[in-house]
């Protein structure tokens, strides 16, 4: 019954999104008022029939309900709570209404709080919001119904794929898809500015939010599963350049820029066009994403089972909205009128290269990822684009980026002074003399380019540092007045520090966890020793232990360094009951400059008449200083969106906003 | 500049060398983008070989050298998985049902890894005709094949499963 009622609400949504999406759009053309007027109450309603859906589709996992053919293929009564809820989006369909769930809730957002919008600029925001969603709708209605009954229903659930149950990757997925169809919003936006011809600061205001709100979100979807894939696949890596890291990687770069072009339009109320082209780019390869994710095009080794019947309709749902948009964009886009002048070298200058850097690398990364499928397209042989064309390609684009970054923000708007601002510099001049020393000397004879990269962080933070100590008044006044200038500060200017203080500690963790990694394997018997870069892992014993669904082989690990014990280490091997595939479960131990990491393997073999064990230990530097600059750029989002909100459409939002303390100043 | 024209036209003339700058950045740009990847991709591509494929390839006028990189991909054969005698490296052998390779793996295999399963690998191939993997890749989903697997094992005849639409439908329909 549940499943009917989910089953008929997502019909129900897609009657109701049809609607939206043409009603609001006819009404705005014609001026009509009351049309238009159906746009907000429609997107609540449609919200209210997806969240049902979802909430149906849940309850069905949750209880267990094995008569849901995808329940019995995704979940098991012997789950863990948490993974029979995440089990609801552990899988093709249920990750698809998710997705829809999250378009609607951005687009009632709009219809909830957007009472200050232009009426007819909502009303053609939310039906172009509407409109992907009726794509998408019809996507999972007909490829992927997740309410298929299975008769008879059998006694057991087949088991949610064993990989997929770990807290991170719980909730990776709505982390990302919050990312991804966050920027929908921004998509929708800049369609609706093209059908309106009109694009000003009070729309790059609005605009700014959204975005922000989802780049942080892909930010960390992409950060957790990053950490998912260093501590679950067992091999220790973090990023492999694989296709499907990058169907989330493209719309980062292209949404990056596209934050930083927004900053433009609003407070210098230039480079519209390009933005609106950037907002639809962004929003295309998010989509490309899914595409790509969904549709099994790509050989991954994230790939789950995907069916290639689903990939031709994603592929004409890409086509209808990627070229359809495009196709306005060209028509309507030179309609818009061009706004304040600024020189090459300015703070506008810098971002405009910011921005032809991060796209030029998102192009790159584009190419690295579609070739193989291109050739194979053309009978060209099966290729596969790894790791080295990638870091041949995308790392020298991100080197002129950091120096540019460590600049620009001391740049004047309109006319900068590039002699004064690297005048001011000093600090960051010493700051990256004493970082690229300190690194030299600590990996003697190893990759200098672990060292290049911690020369770019260290100056990164150096600039940083120095221009936030320059707006504070660092050593340049009294410390109660420094005090004063730092809580005045606007949230923004807080969010920005932050944010690329965040990226330059990532870039440091980039450069040391790929470059200066140690390893070793060999075959333990328990008593004895392995040692690597000064730390003794003694293998004490190994034993069977049992968990809820699975049984495991826990190797237990005394790690001592100069004798003296620092820590207990437990690797897993876990086989699950019902699907008998294997994990790894690896053992961490983190420090503040670097992870002992440690993976046990088969049983190798009876040599000696004692049973002995695989062991695999790494030593990763600095990979804890990754994880540290994701969380800190996410914190900078949310910190630098506590202030935008208060902004949003200026005059009637104040009575809205929470009280605010008297030394906030409006921003800039 | 002219500093004696009218300002509007003065105005209009930067915006269009501005535009200028604008578009000659961005086709420098592109043009240092087209250079890095033409760069990258003579050695940043990585062929793929089923069993069959590398066979004929080393028996023609053009054998892989030996420090070329490479994929190849089968089935892991029944029965052949051993370890070395130093313990810890994995000696295998990849097969699409009609040519076989030797592979040998200094590490722990993949948790999917298994005898029947279907694989891609990447590595060296030694001019005795081991091949010296660097890394195993076995799916996430042991009911996936992956897609080169599947190909090279329909070309050379073996294709046992079934094809992509039965599978579909099976999928739907499937009771246990």
């Amino acid at each position: 019954m549940i499943a009917e009622i989910g089953h008929f609400s997502l019909i129900l949504a897609l009657a109701v999104a049809l609607v939206q999406a043409v009603l609001p759009m006819v009404g705005a053309a014609r001026n009509n008022a009351a049309w238009m007027a159906t746009a907000a109450p429609t997107a609540l309603v449609q919200l209210a029939c997806i969240a049902t859906a979802f909430g149906c589709l849940m309850t069905a996992f949750v209880t267990s309900d094995f008569t849901v053919a995808n329940v019995m293929q995704n979940s098991n009564s012997l789950q863990p709570m948490i993974y029979k809820v995440s089990a609801t989006w552990g899988n093709h369909e249920g990750s698809m209404v998710l997705w829809v769930l999250i378009l609607a809730v951005f687009g009632a957002m709009v219809a909830a709080f957007g009472r200050n919008l232009p009426p007819s600029l909502k009303a053609r925001v939310l039906s172009v919001q509407s409109m992907t969603g009726v794509g998408f709708l019809l996507f999972i209605l007909l490829t992927s119904n997740p309410f298929e009954r299975v008769i008879p229903a059998p006694l057991d659930g087949r088991d949610l794929n064993p990989l997929l149950q770990d807290p991170g990757l719980a909730f990776h997925p709505p982390m990302l898809y919050v990312g991804y169809v966050g920027f929908s919003m921004a998509f929708s936006f800049a369609i609706a500015a093209l059908i309106e011809g009109k694009v000003d600061a009070a729309w790059a205001r609005w605009v700014r939010p959204w975005t922000l709100v989802a780049w942080s979100f892909l930010t960390a979807g992409i950060g957790l599963g990053a950490w998912w894939a260093y501590y679950e696949l067992g091999w220790g890596g973090w990023w492999y350049w694989d296709p499907v890291e990058n169907a989330s990687f493209m719309p980062w770069l292209v949404g990056t820029a596209l934050l930083h072009s927004s900053i433009i339009v609003e407070k210098r109320d230039a480079l519209k066009t390009w933005t609106i082209l950037l907002a639809i780019l962004t929003f295309s390869l998010s989509l490309i994403g899914t595409f790509l994710v969904r549709s099994g095009v790509l050989t991954s080794v994230h790939a789950f089972a995907t069916d290639p019947e689903r990939g031709v309709f994603i592929l004409l749902l890409l086509v209808v909205a990627i070229g359809g948009s495009l196709v306005l964009y060209a028509w309507r886009a030179p309609l818009l009128k061009g706004g304040g002048l600024f020189a090459p070298i300015s703070r506008e200058g810098a971002l405009v290269l910011n921005n032809l850097l991060l796209t030029t690398a998102a192009a790159t990364v584009f190419i690295g990822t579609l070739y193989p499928l291109f050739l194979e397209a053309f009978d060209g042989g099966k290729v596969s684009v790894g790791p080295p064309f990638f870091n041949a390609t995308f790392v020298p684009l991100m080197i002129p980026l950091v120096l540019a970054l460590g600049v620009g923000p001391m740049l004047g708007w309109k006319r900068g002074d590039l002699a004064g601002a690297i005048a001011r510099l000093k600090f960051a001049f010493v700051f990256t003399l004493v970082v690229t020393i300190v690194a030299a000397y600590l990996s003697w004879g190893r990759s200098i380019f672990g060292v290049l990269g911690l020369t770019l962080a260290g100056w990164l933070a150096g600039c940083v540092l120095t221009e936030f100590g320059a707006r504070i008044g660092l050593f340049r006044m009294e410390i109660r007045d420094v005090l004063r200038r730092m809580t005045g500060l606007p949230r923004g200017a807080w969010g920005m520090t932050i944010a690329h203080l965040g990226f330059a500690i990532t870039v440091a963790g980039a450069s040391g966890a790929s470059l200066w990694q140690d390893e070793v394997i060999e075959n333990l018997r328990a008593g004895e020793t392995l040692s690597i870069v000064g730390y003794d892992f003694t293998l004490r014993n190994v034993d069977t232990v049992q968990g809820p669904n699975y049984t495991a082989q826990r190797g237990v690990f005394t790690v001592r360094r100069d004798g003296v014990v620092i820590t207990t280490l437990a690797p897993e091997r876990r086989r699950y009951i019902v699907t008998g595939t294997e994990t790894t479960e690896a053992a961490l131990y983190s420090q503040w400059h670097a992870d002992l990491y440690a993976v046990i393997g088969q049983g190798g073999g009876q040599d000696g008449g004692k049973e002995s064990w695989t062991v695999r230990l790494y030593f990763k530097p600095l990979v804890p200083w990754l994880w540290a600059g994701t969380l800190l750029m996410v914190f900078g989002g949310f910190v630098s969106l506590s202030d935008r909100r208060l902004r949003i459409g200026a005059p009637t939002a104040r009575r809205a906003a929470h009280p605010v303390s008297p030394t906030v100043q409006p921003a800039e | 500049m002219n500093y004696m024209t009218p300002p509007t036209r003065s105005r209009a003339a930067t915006r269009k060398r501005r535009r200028l700058y604008a578009v000659l950045s961005g086709g420098a740009m592109l043009a240092i983008a087209a250079a890095l990847v033409l760069t990258a991709f003579e050695d940043g591509i990585v062929f793929f070989y089923s069993p069959s494929d590398l066979a004929e390839k080393q028996a023609g006028s053009e054998p892989i050298k030996p420090s070329q990189l490479l994929r190849i991909g089968g089935l892991v054969e029944e029965g052949s998985v051993k370890h070395a005698p130093d313990g810890v490296t994995n000696l295998f052998t990849v097969t699409d049902l009609e040519k076989t390779v030797s592979v040998a793996y200094k590490g722990i295999l993949p948790d999917l890894f298994r005898e029947g399963q279907g694989i891609v690998t990447s590595g060296n191939l030694r001019p005795d005709g081991l091949f010296v993997a660097t890394e195993v890749l076995a799916k996430h989903d042991e009911t996936y094949m992956p897609p080169e697997v599947a190909d090279a094992l329909k070309r050379a005849g073996a294709w046992k499963g079934a094809t992509d639409k039965d599978k579909a439908t099976s999928r739907k329909g499937k009771t246990p």
